[in-house]
C-alpha cells in the first residue's frame, strides 16, 4: 500500500504539472497541452510509467481491498457502543471508504478522457486559423491543421494540411487528403502517410466544462458542465482527505519514523494533501468561469 | 451517584450472549471502576437470581495489566494514560448511562461476560520476545556494556507495555501492532537483543498474523488508548526491523 501510494503521489504530481497547462490562453496553451498530450502518448520511457502507475492502481485498490476484509474479520462481534472519534481522527479510519470514492472517479475520468483519446474514431484533430492580407487588402483565414511530422507540401503550405484539402468536395464528394486512425493524413488512394495531426484534448476538455467549441473543434459546450465540474471538486476533496492521512501513513509504514523528521514530514504531507487536489480542483472551476 | 449499566453478559464461549442492563445507586465518586463493579456484584449476589459479573482484575493499582474494560465506547474508559482500575467515578455524572463491554477481536475470545482470553500475547511473546542468556560462568558487570541513554530511554519506554491489549480493543482492524511492536522495540534498541533481532521479529509477526490480528493502517488510536503511551515510533521501529530482516535474515 505505502509504496504504490508513494508513487501515486509523484504520479499526482506530474499530471497535476501537466493539467495546470489547460490555464495557458489561446492558441498558445491549445498548442502546449495538445503537444504535451502528444508527447505523453508517444515517449517509450512515459509508456513504462503509465503501466507502471496502472499497475498501482490496480494493486492498491485490490491490496486495499484484500487488507479491509482481513480487517473485518479480526473482529468479527463489533462493539455495542463505541466513540473511534476519541482516538482517532476521521480520514484514517474511513481510507477504503475514500479509496473507493477515488476509483469511481478514476473510472469515470477514464471514460470521458482516456478512452474517448485512446478509441474515439472522429476525434478532433488540432486546427489553427492564420490569418494574413490578401494583395487587395482585406484579410483572408488560413485554417489549417497543425502536424507533428513533416508532412509533403500541399497547396505551398509545409507542415500543416490545410482544412480545406481534407473538406469533401461538394460536387464529388471526394477529398484530396484522408484521416485514417485518428490522427494519421493519408493522400485519398495513396498508401503513404503524409502527416500525423495532433489529438485537440484541449477543445474536449474545454468543451467538456462548458466552452463553446462547435466552430473551431466541432464540439458544442457540455450541457451538464456544472455537474462535471461539480463532481470532479467533490472527488477532489475526497482525495485530499484520503492523501490527509495516507501521505504520513505510508512513510510510517515504510519505517519512516523518529522525532527528527516526522514533523517535516507529517508538515510536508499536510500541505501536500490540501495543494494537490486544489491545484487540481481550481482548473476546472476557472474554465467554467471562463467560459 | 446512581448509575445505568449496560453490561455485555454471556456464560462461556459458545454462548451468544448480549446486553443487559443494571441499575446501580449510591455509587461513590471516590470509588474505582474496579470497586463500583464490587458493588454491582454484591447487589447480584444478594438478589441471587443469578451469577455475578466475572471480570480479570488483579493488581488494582495500574500495573498488571489485567482489567481490560471497554468502558463507554474507549479501553479503560474516557481517561488518559490509565488502567480501568485506576478510573474513578468521579469520570461519570449522576445518572449517567455506562456500557461495558469485552475487548472486541478475533484474537481475543470471549471467556466469560468481560473476561476475554488474551493467550494470543503469551504466544507472540514465546515466538521471539526474549533474549537467551548464557547462564554459565560468572555474572557480567551490567555497566560494561555501554549503551547510549537515548536508547535506554526508548527501550524502557517500551518495555512499559503491560500487554493489557487495550491497543487491539480500540484498533478499528483489532491489530496487535503496538503491542508487538513494543516487545519488538525493547530489545531491537538494546546490544543483547541485537543476536537474535532477525528471527525475532520475523518470529513474532508471523505468529501475531496466525493469532487472526487485523493490519495496522495507522490510525493511532492504540497509542492514543494505551494506559502506557507507547509510541507509533514503535511501529514504525518494527516495520524497519521486519523490512531490514526480511531482505537480510536467514
Amino acid at each position: 500500500m505505502a509504496l504504490t501510494g508513494l508513487f501515486l503521489c509523484l504520479f499526482l504530481v506530474g499530471h497535476l504539472l501537466g493539467n495546470l497547462q489547460l490555464l495557458i490562453p489561446g492558441d498558445d496553451g491549445q498548442r502546449a497541452f495538445n503537444e504535451y498530450a502528444y508527447f505523453m502518448t508517444h515517449n517509450p520511457f512515459i509508456k513504462i510509467l503509465s503501466y507502471l502507475t496502472y499497475f498501482s492502481i490496480l494493486f492498491h485498490a485490490v491490496d486495499g481491498l484484500v487488507l479491509t476484509i482481513q480487517n473485518k474479520k479480526a473482529r468479527p462481534i463489533k462493539y455495542a457502543y463505541n466513540k473511534p472519534e476519541r482516538n482517532s481522527k476521521l480520514p484514517s479510519r474511513y481510507m477504503a471508504i475514500l479509496g473507493s470514492a477515488i476509483l469511481i472517479f478514476i473510472i469515470m475520468h477514464m471514460a470521458n478522457f482516456w478512452a474517448v483519446m485512446h478509441f474515439q474514431e472522429d476525434i478532433p484533430l488540432e486546427k489553427m486559423t492564420y490569418v494574413f492580407e490578401s494583395p487587395s487588402g482585406e484579410s483572408v483565414d488560413f485554417d489549417y491543421y497543425t502536424t507533428h511530422n513533416n508532412g509533403v507540401t500541399i497547396n505551398n503550405f509545409r507542415n500543416h494540411v490545410p482544412v480545406s484539402a481534407v473538406e469533401k468536395d461538394s460536387l464529388t464528394g471526394k477529398s484530396d487528403v484522408v484521416i485514417k486512425n485518428q490522427t494519421e493524413f493519408y493522400v485519398d488512394g495513396q498508401k503513404k502517410k503524409i502527416a500525423e495531426g495532433y489529438k485537440d484534448l484541449h477543445s474536449i476538455t474545454l468543451a467538456f466544462f462548458g466552452h463553446d467549441k462547435e466552430d473551431k473543434a466541432g464540439l458544442p459546450a457540455n450541457e451538464y458542465a456544472i455537474v462535471a465540474v461539480l463532481l470532479y471538486v467533490l472527488a477532489m476533496v475526497v482525495l485530499a482527505f484520503h492523501l490527509w492521512h495516507g501521505f504520513a501513513s505510508a512513510f510510517q509504514t515504510l519505517g519512516f519514523k523518529n522525532e527528527k523528521y516526522t514533523k517535516l514530514l507529517d508538515g510536508f504531507g499536510k500541505v501536500f494533501s490540501v495543494l494537490v487536489p486544489l491545484g487540481f480542483a481550481i482548473i476546472p472551476i476557472i474554465l467554467f468561469l471562463t467560459k | 451517584m446512581k448509575l445505568t449499566l449496560k453490561i455485555w453478559r454471556q456464560k462461556n464461549a459458545n454462548d451468544k450472549g448480549g446486553i443487559k442492563t443494571y441499575s446501580l445507586d449510591n455509587v461513590s465518586e471516590h470509588m474505582s471502576f474496579l470497586e463500583m463493579m464490587d458493588v454491582l456484584n454484591e447487589q447480584i449476589i444478594a438478589e441471587g437470581k443469578e451469577e455475578p459479573i466475572a471480570f480479570d482484575h488483579d493488581c488494582r493499582e495500574g500495573i498488571c495489566g489485567m482489567c481490560s474494560m471497554h468502558i463507554n465506547g474507549q479501553p479503560h474508559g474516557p481517561d488518559r494514560a490509565i488502567t480501568t482500575c485506576q478510573l474513578h467515578m468521579r469520570s461519570f455524572n449522576d445518572g449517567d448511562t455506562i456500557y461495558i463491554e469485552p475487548w472486541r477481536a478475533k484474537g481475543f475470545p470471549v471467556i466469560k461476560d468481560l473476561v476475554v482470553d488474551r493467550s494470543a500475547f503469551d504466544r507472540i511473546q514465546h515466538a521471539g520476545g526474549f533474549v537467551s542468556v548464557g547462564t554459565s560462568g560468572n555474572t557480567q558487570d551490567a555497566n560494561a556494556i555501554p549503551i547510549p541513554k537515548a536508547d535506554a530511554d526508548k527501550a524502557f519506554d517500551a518495555a512499559t507495555c503491560i500487554g493489557c491489549g487495550a491497543c487491539v480493543a480500540a484498533c478499528k482492524n483489532a491489530s496487535a501492532m503496538l503491542f508487538v511492536s513494543a516487545k519488538v522495540s525493547q530489545f531491537a534498541l538494546l546490544p543483547q537483543g541485537k543476536v537474535e533481532a532477525k528471527r525475532r521479529v520475523l518470529n513474532m509477526v508471523e505468529q501475531m498474523d496466525k493469532e487472526g490480528f487485523g493490519n495496522c493502517t495507522n490510525t493511532g488510536a492504540c497509542s492514543v488508548e494505551c494506559p502506557k503511551e507507547i509510541s507509533l515510533e514503535n511501529i514504525a521501529r518494527m516495520n524497519r526491523e521486519y523490512l531490514k530482516a526480511s531482505v537480510t535474515g536467514e
